[in-house]
């Protein structure tokens, strides 16, 4: 009985010191117009390091029923606790959109973040997006990656940095490519990093990494591969939702 | 009510037996308060919570085996870690707790340090010794040692390891930020081990400024430097425009000229923007400089300043002769000295000045200075610290100018001013006071930057990292970092390389930059006569890369003289380069090796040998490497290129001996038919110049 005064208690301070915070805030936002859906401009499936902002900002875009742009229009956004909005509400733009600075939690995994706006009814109307978050595994393996993996791995060519995707005979697997690669045990993928394609009956072009790798530095790609993978892979760690 | 009193009096102690009994409740209940709390104390809530998230489990027995109830310590004596954390975190160490998303019941995260090794609070700081979550933790915002928010963790690793890290790109980050924005000029940062943090940039000398730029330039930079360039370095000191006039007044008067700074040549600058751009491609000066293309994104390098608006910065005759030789105008300059010919010089700075928008200084309209305001622009060089950052003739760089941050990372928080609203926390005020500085206070001098909020997260990590731990950590936790050497090639081959800058993109033995490879070996690799001919034209190795060795238009003797020493002096102990021959391998060997690189190794998915067939864009190409390369170097490099080149990307196959020696026959076979390849990569070259023009 006493731990659950002592809890309520606490429960009451963190509330208190909650409404306070909210206080010092910006004044609540009244909207001006109302819109009927909520459209993701860009910034959805970003990776970041745990506790990080994401690299670009997230834009999102309120539509009335014909589907043109709304100013003016109120949106909030919310997220498990442990990642921030800046800001975490605003009133659409002139061209009806809003964008937020958003910095993830300290855990490495999923997370969904919403975007809200109230439509002529008072109902309201969510978007759901979902970005990443890398721990020190998968940051270490996202540099391992860039260094090693990227060029052959990842079709998209930029001045600086060329592809060399299309210049091979059998095209590698891009790692977000959840579908083929989900199905890959641990052990399969431990396997075809360190002794190269043929150990699974696969193209030579893949070269054997383990002599250049050390086990821990394959562990890390694993664990990048396994984060960065859409659909999502099982073994990549919760969803990080709003509770 | 006195009655009352009296006759409860009687009830309780009316006797001695009564007394007795009621002082005995008295003291029992006294002395169960402390069990009770105990009792009911969190971690035990916490623990039971454990218990029943983990009986439902598939491998409950498992994890019912590791649980220890109880309150739990990890003690380092040495470290100074008393950490109960692992009281209510009671799963930290269970592999198969991944889905676990409640805390304090997740699984830590992988990390290269065991948690029994380095405790909780060397990383995340806190109260290691509390056992309630709000002291352990946070409970009020002006504890000394709160929980490190996990956006600044990264900094926790930067106290023993002073070198770049794989897995910290943000304290990576941050400590490159921190050196090359400025910040280490003012600021001294000492660390544990002694030395002193160095900045990387070098902020021009003004002692000449004259000669390079007009008053009203410097008058247009000082008010916005992001406008003229938004690249720049140099942060916005929000001068009034009296005080900005002053300045520009003071530099200009202050200011010498130097013999040979500025020519006239009798070639005008023509404005031929096709052979400006071309010449421009061809001298790779986009390797280090930048120019804001059409689109607002920008292209280039940022080792040198960038270039989008230079045409409304420099003066044309100053123009002329750094082209002609920079180190004139500025002996340690990290440009080349590329022996442009008068009509190159003409060309170039025609082109570069036509790099202006009409618009910049249209509004800028200075009178003519008197002495009071050049006396008044002197003071506020002085009051500024400009020469902290700049040489300016007649004014000393003023020392301690800034305060000291060697150990910013764990000033007291009481110490600490705080704007109204911020959260009383180190990591806010050093964010904050980045963020925005004269903030703080109206008379304070630091100017304000430009950072993005990924680089103001970065640069607090780096700062962070410098506290009371990192000096007070056993001195055997140090991970030292990669130390640059100072490294200086003696003789007329030194002169020479540092007259072309070689160490502004490669580095040999420890000094120099990462943008081009690491020569402290190229004597054993290179044969003599490509290394030749390669100064004096450099072709495309690497079709993937963008930034290329420029022409230097080198003569004969300089050639030459370079090539000698390199040949020389940069060898490796490992490979000797006459073990093994340029030529003659039996036909057999050059098959075998064949089959080895098209099959069981598969070269082809990174090199070129054939260009009919293979299209490998990563690796250098190989259709000539056999009268590139020397037979023992590509020998040692099939058997471990890491020991070679640390870092390079050509994975270490662990080849037999039988399976290198055949390869090294069949690249040594790779000379290069003069017919079939030298057209083509002419046209490589001449398309790759192109496409840098159009960019």
């Amino acid at each position: 009985m006493k731990a659950h005064i002592a809890f309520l208690l606490g429960f009451a301070m963190l509330g208190t010191a909650c409404s306070r915070k909210s206080e010092s805030g910006a004044p609540a936002l009244k909207p001006a117009v109302y819109g009927a859906a909520i459209v993701e401009s860009s910034g959805g499936k970003q990776f970041a390091q745990t506790g990080s902002l994401l690299p670009q900002p997230v834009v999102v875009q309120v539509n009335d029923a014909q589907g043109i742009a709304v100013p003016g229009a109120l949106i909030e956004f919310t997220a498990a606790s442990g990642v921030t909005f800046d800001p975490a509400s605003a009133l659409t733009d002139s061209s009806g959109q809003v964008t937020t600075n958003v910095s993830l939690g300290g855990m490495a995994g999923r997370y969904q973040i919403s975007a809200s706006t109230i439509d002529k009814s008072h109902k309201k109307v969510e978007l759901k997006l979902e970005e990443i978050a890398l721990g020190y595994q998968q940051t270490l393996g996202r540099r391992l990656n860039e260094q090693y993996c990227d060029r052959c791995h990842n079709s998209e060519s930029t001045a600086e940095r060329v592809s060399n995707y299309d210049n091979l005979e059998v095209k590698p697997h891009p790692f977000t490519e959840g579908d083929t690669l989900n199905k890959l045990t641990d052990a399969d993928l431990t396997a075809i990093i360190t002794n190269g394609g043929p150990a699974l009956q696969k193209s030579a072009l893949m070269p054997a990494w383990g002599n250049t790798l050390s086990k821990s530095d394959i562990q890390a790609l694993i664990a990048y591969i396994r984060a960065v993978a859409d659909p999502p892979s099982k073994n990549a760690g919760p969803i990080y939702a709003r509770n | 009510m006195k009655e009352k009193l009296t006759s409860l009096w009687q009830k309780l102690f009316g006797d001695s037996v009564r007394s007795f009994g009621v002082v005995s409740v008295i003291f029992l209940v006294s002395i169960a308060i402390a069990p009770a709390k105990n009792f009911f104390s969190e971690w035990r809530h916490y623990q039971h919570g454990y218990l029943s998230l983990i009986r439902n489990r598939s491998e409950a027995n498992t994890l019912q085996r590791h649980f220890q109830g109880g309150i739990q310590q990890i003690w380092l004596p040495e470290l100074g870690v008393v950490d109960r954390c692992t009281s209510c975190h009671v799963g930290l160490k269970e592999a198969s707790l991944t889905d676990v998303a409640t805390q304090p019941y997740r699984k830590h995260p992988v990390i290269p340090h065991n948690l029994d090794q380095f405790g909780c609070t060397t990383c995340h700081r806190g109260q290691g010794a509390a056992t309630t979550v709000a002291e352990a933790h946070n409970s009020t915002l002006a504890w000394e040692q709160p929980i490190l928010p996990a956006r600044y963790v990264e900094s926790s690793c930067g106290e023993c390891h002073r070198g770049e890290l794989r897995g910290t790109p943000q304290l990576n980050q941050g400590r490159t930020l921190l050196a090359r924005e400025g910040c280490l000029h003012c600021h001294i940062v000492k660390l544990s081990d002694g030395s002193t943090m160095k900045p990387t940039d070098d902020p021009p000398s003004l002692s000449h400024v004259a000669d390079k730029t007009t008053r009203e330039w410097i008058f247009a930079w000082l008010k916005d430097p992001q406008a003229y360039a938004s690249t720049s370095t140099m942060p916005n000191f929000k001068l009034s425009d009296d005080d900005a006039r002053d300045i520009s007044a003071f530099l200009i008067a202050n200011s010498t000229p130097l013999p040979g700074d500025a020519v006239q040549l009798s070639a005008k600058a023509t404005p031929d923007p096709a052979a400006g751009a071309s010449l421009y491609g061809e001298s790779f000066c986009a390797s280090c400089h930048a120019v804001q293309n059409a689109a607002g994104n920008m292209v280039g390098g940022d080792v040198g300043p960038e270039l989008t608006r230079v045409g409304n910065k420099v003066k044309p005759e100053w123009l002329q002769a750094w082209l002609r030789n920079p180190r004139t105008y500025d002996a340690e300059t990290a440009m080349p000295h590329y022996r442009f010919n008068d009509a190159q010089v003409a060309t170039l700075s025609g082109f570069l000045l036509g790099k202006s928008d009409s618009d910049f200084l249209a509004n800028v309209h200075l009178e003519a200075a008197t002495p009071e305001q050049i006396a008044h622009g002197k003071r506020l060089v002085s009051d500024y610290g400009c020469a902290s950052c700049h040489e300016i003739a007649g004014i000393k760089k003023p020392e301690n100018f800034a305060p000291e941050l060697s150990r910013i990372g764990s000033k007291p928080v009481t110490q600490l001013i705080f704007l109204p609203g911020m959260q009383h926390t180190l990591p806010d005020y050093i964010s904050g006071k980045i963020k925005n500085p004269r903030a703080f206070s109206p008379g304070l001098k630091m100017p304000q930057y430009s950072f993005t909020p990924a680089q103001i997260d970065a640069l607090t990590t780096a700062l962070l990292a410098l506290n009371e731990r990192s000096y007070s950590l056993p001195p055997s936790l140090a991970v030292a970092g990669r130390t640059e050497t100072n490294y200086q090639p003696a003789g007329r081959a030194g002169k020479l390389m540092t007259d072309l800058a070689c160490f502004s993109c490669h580095r040999i033995s420890g000094h120099g930059g990462d943008m081009a490879p690491d020569l402290t070996w190229e004597g054993s690799s290179v044969q003599r006569d490509w290394l030749v001919q390669f100064f004096k034209n450099p072709g495309t190795l690497r079709p993937a890369l963008i930034r290329r060795m420029p022409r230097f238009n080198l003569t004969d003797s300089e050639a030459s003289e370079l090539t000698d020493y390199i040949m020389t002096v940069y060898q490796n102990p490992t490979v000797d380069r006459d073990s093994m021959p340029l030529s003659g391998y039996s036909q057999g060997q050059i098959e075998l090796g064949k089959q080895l690189f098209y099959g069981k190794y598969s070269c082809q998915g990174c090199h070129i040998v054939d260009t009919k067939t293979d299209k490998g864009y990563i690796g250098p190409t190989l259709t000539h490497v056999g009268s590139r390369l020397t037979a023992a170097w590509i020998y040692q490099w099939m058997k471990n290129p890491q020991s070679l080149r640390p870092g390079t990307a050509e994975p270490n196959r662990a080849m037999s001996d039988e399976d290198a020696r055949a390869l090294t026959a069949f690249l040594m076979s790779q000379k290069g038919g003069e017919k079939s390849s030298t057209p083509a990569k002419a046209s490589g070259h001449k398309a790759h110049t192109e496409e840098v023009a159009k960019r």
